[in-house]
């Protein structure tokens, strides 16, 4: 079977926006930073797929993704461990009532 | 020679040893006492022997040997700074003089200053006094030689001043300052000149000194029609008027006589006010220039009547003074006059060896006085004093010899010196001689009276309640001998009184010249012998046969002379003469610049002033209030509104942030899409 490329695309995007409403919505830092994770992997998604369909054969589209895994997994490290120093200080993982940055 | 060129190069340890004295004295602690004064007298014992050593090798070699070494002190440019000592007869024997007369001073002075509390102190400035005073001596550099003259005026001015408390003493001291500074002006024009002319300050220097290129000076033009040695000459002699107390600005060193008695010996008489006979000695062979080049004779006559004139003038005054100390000092003032004098009819030898011998019966003198005042518990008048033969022999031996030296009467000193002295001016001028021969009449006389004043007769002292402060001593009102710290310097310089006059034709040979000669040795010698016999016999009758009784009897030459005493008491009112056209002009002069100074060049100062504020007024209130801080402040006002609504967009909420960047993200989106 011969799945077309604009499958993937819409799939990334779909998931893309999943996330972004996740991200936007949610109170909850952690499921803040899980939707974030979602972004980033469609863009990674993306990258696969073009890569599968443009340039197949080189190893360029597989090391990016690799490599885009590998920052999302230090990302989302530095994410938790900003969410537990987060908590540590307000007692909650509101995203609402972390504003004393507000002007 | 080679001796002495090896010797010259040690002259700087001859200053150097009460040089550091003085240096670590300034540092002791006051209690130092005994430690103060061991110091300063082992350096000067030092120096001494250093002195004599040179003074012995310059005796062994042929006439006139000189020595120099020069060295430079700093470069500036193409131009060098250059110092030097020099070893030659006139240093030597004076150096011997200033270190041996010192060493008996300082030892006197430890007696005489016992009781004063600042007592290191006083040795300090004696030290440095006595360095500097010897960094004169043996200076073979103008420049040098004016730093340390500029020293010793400085530590005279201290020493006088050294009771500041007493207001004549402060008075006295300033006024020693100033008038020697006048002179000063006149021995610095002198260097500049000389240095303008020859281009060093060397005196000698391998052919290139200064004093080595007088004969050349002498055809050069100076000011007033003279040649350049006689104005260089008559300018080095202003300095040495105002130092050895010359006619018009001697009027400081009978007030100097504020200081304690040993400064009064050491300074005032033996050695500071020598250094500017020694200077014009030193400076010779510019006086002699033009009339040896059979120019002008009028630097030696110039030096000569200003001598004569001291010398007679001071001893009339010294003849109607009470202060024991004021006589010494007025002495002291016409005997440098008779140096000058010698000096002045071409006399180097005469003016030099008086110096040597005024100098040790001079000292002897001031110390005996010293003595005097101690043993009366502070007495200086002569008049509170009398019998003191009784109450102090030793002292009364010594002040005989003393008095005798200063006298004229052969064989001591004074005779011998004196005597070349007028022989000198004999050759030169009869009148001079005649004067002169009178200032020796006077000073027998005045000697003599004070001799008879002070130790002969009945103690007249003791009434008043002056000696209260001095009660506790447990001598009552008499007097008494003083310790032997304090006799015995004026006993070893009693001998030199005696015996120091049989060396005069060594002293000349020594200097290179020859003196004592020629014609008329027998008239100056049989009327200065006269005259001075003259003199003690006028004082005997005046003042010997029927000695005074009372401290309030008026003196026998008040009676005799009337008004003329008064006038002469009062010092021929040149103090009030001073104080009424000097002083008083320098005053007027002062107002009136004050005058000046307050109205016009205040007020011109005051109006710009104030027009400048008027102008900076206006500038403020237009410039600065009105456009720039209006200005400034409206744009202040300007950035803190629109950050002020701008602050609003920042919630802290970090998803309205993403939700907006979400906005912009999703905006560029729709844009990119609608243009391709």
């Amino acid at each position: 079977m011969n799945v077309p490329l604009n499958y993937y695309l819409f799939l990334a995007a779909l998931l893309f926006a999943i996330g972004l409403c996740g991200a936007l919505t949610r109170k909850n830092a952690i499921i803040v930073l899980v939707a974030i994770e979602i972004m980033f992997n469609a863009g990674i998604l993306n990258l696969i797929a073009f890569w599968h369909y443009k340039t197949f054969g080189t190893m360029t589209g597989q090391m990016f993704a690799i490599f885009a895994i590998a920052i999302a997994a230090a990302e989302s490290t530095i994410g938790l461990a900003l969410v537990i120093a987060v908590y540590r200080h307000y007692k909650s993982v509101d995203v609402d009532e972390m504003k004393s940055l507000k002007g | 020679m080679e001796h002495l060129h090896e010797l010259v190069r040690q002259q700087w340890l001859i200053p150097f040893f009460p040089l550091v004295a003085a240096a670590i004295q300034s540092l002791l602690p006051r209690g130092q006492r005994k430690l103060s004064a061991g110091l300063t007298i082992a350096a000067m014992t030092l120096s001494c022997i250093v002195a004599l050593r040179a003074f012995g090798a310059t005796m062994g070699e042929h006439e006139s040997a000189r020595a120099v070494a020069n060295f430079t002190w700093f470069t500036f440019g193409t131009t060098k700074v250059e110092l030097g000592f020099i070893l030659d007869p006139l240093t030597a024997a004076m150096a011997v003089m200033v270190t041996f007369v010192g060493l008996m001073i300082f030892i006197n002075a430890t007696g005489y200053m016992a009781e004063d509390e600042n007592f290191t102190r006083f040795f300090c400035f004696l030290s440095l006094f006595a360095a500097a005073m010897l960094g004169l001596v043996i200076a073979n550099n103008l420049l040098m030689l004016f730093m340390c003259w500029e020293l010793v005026g400085l530590c005279s001015y201290l020493l006088i001043g050294f009771w500041f408390h007493k207001p004549s003493a402060a008075a006295a001291c300033k006024k020693a300052f100033i008038t020697t500074r006048i002179g000063d002006v006149g021995f610095f024009l002198g260097i500049l000149m000389l240095y303008w002319q020859t281009g060093t300050l060397n005196l000698y220097d391998d052919g290139g000194g200064a004093l080595e290129q007088a004969g050349r000076l002498a055809d050069v033009a100076g000011w007033w029609g003279f040649s350049a040695a006689t104005t260089i000459a008559i300018l080095l002699f202003i300095g040495a008027m105002g130092k050895s107390a010359q006619f018009p600005l001697h009027v400081w060193l009978p007030d100097a006589m504020e200081g304690p008695t040993p400064v009064s010996a050491l300074i005032h008489a033996a050695t500071m006010v020598a250094a500017g006979v020694f200077m014009v000695g030193r400076m010779f062979a510019l006086f002699t220039a033009e009339s040896l080049a059979g120019g002008s004779t009028f630097a030696l006559d110039f030096v000569m009547w200003v001598g004569c004139f001291t010398a007679v003038f001071s001893a009339t005054i010294a003849v109607a003074q009470y202060d024991i100390k004021r006589v010494l000092a007025y002495s002291t003032c016409s005997q440098l006059g008779f140096m000058v004098m010698a000096l002045g009819a071409n006399g180097l030898v005469a003016g030099q060896f008086h110096l040597l011998t005024h100098a040790f019966f001079k000292a002897l003198l001031f110390l005996g006085s010293g003595c005097v005042i101690i043993g009366t518990h502070h007495e200086q008048d002569m008049r509170k004093m009398g019998g003191l033969k009784k109450y102090m022999p030793i002292t009364f031996i010594c002040y005989l010899i003393g008095y005798l030296a200063l006298a004229g009467v052969p064989p001591f000193a004074g005779f011998f010196s004196k005597d070349e002295i007028l022989l000198e001016t004999f050759h030169r001028s009869k009148t001079a001689w005649a004067l002169a021969t009178f200032a020796a009449f006077l000073t027998a006389f005045y000697m003599t009276r004070q001799m008879f004043m002070v130790f002969a007769g009945r103690w007249r002292g003791g009434r008043d309640d002056h000696h209260d402060e001095h009660g506790q001593s447990g001598h009552g009102g008499e007097p008494h001998e003083v310790p032997w710290n304090m006799w015995g310097p004026i006993a070893v310089l009693s001998v030199f009184a005696i015996g120091l006059g049989f060396f005069g034709h060594k002293y000349a040979q020594y200097l290179g010249a020859e003196a004592g000669e020629g014609a008329g040795k027998e008239i100056v010698m049989s009327s200065s012998v006269i005259v001075g016999l003259l003199g003690i016999a006028l004082g005997y009758l005046m003042y010997g046969r029927k000695t005074m009784e009372h401290a309030d009897e008026p003196d026998p030459l008040a009676k005799a002379l009337g008004p003329v005493f008064t006038f002469l008491n009062r010092k021929w009112f040149i103090d009030e003469l001073y104080e009424g056209t000097i002083i008083e002009f320098t005053t007027f002069c002062g107002t009136a610049f004050r005058f000046v100074d307050k109205f016009i060049v205040d007020g011109v100062l005051h109006t710009i002033v104030w027009l400048a504020k008027a102008v900076s007024q206006i500038c403020r209130w237009v410039g600065d209030e009105l456009l720039i801080n209006g200005g400034f402040d409206a744009g202040c006002e300007g950035v803190r509104d629109s950050g002020g609504l701008l602050s609003k967009l920042q919630s802290g909420r970090v998803q309205n942030y993403f939700r907006v960047m979400s906005l912009g993200a999703a905006i560029l989106v729709v844009v990119y899409f609608l243009k391709s």
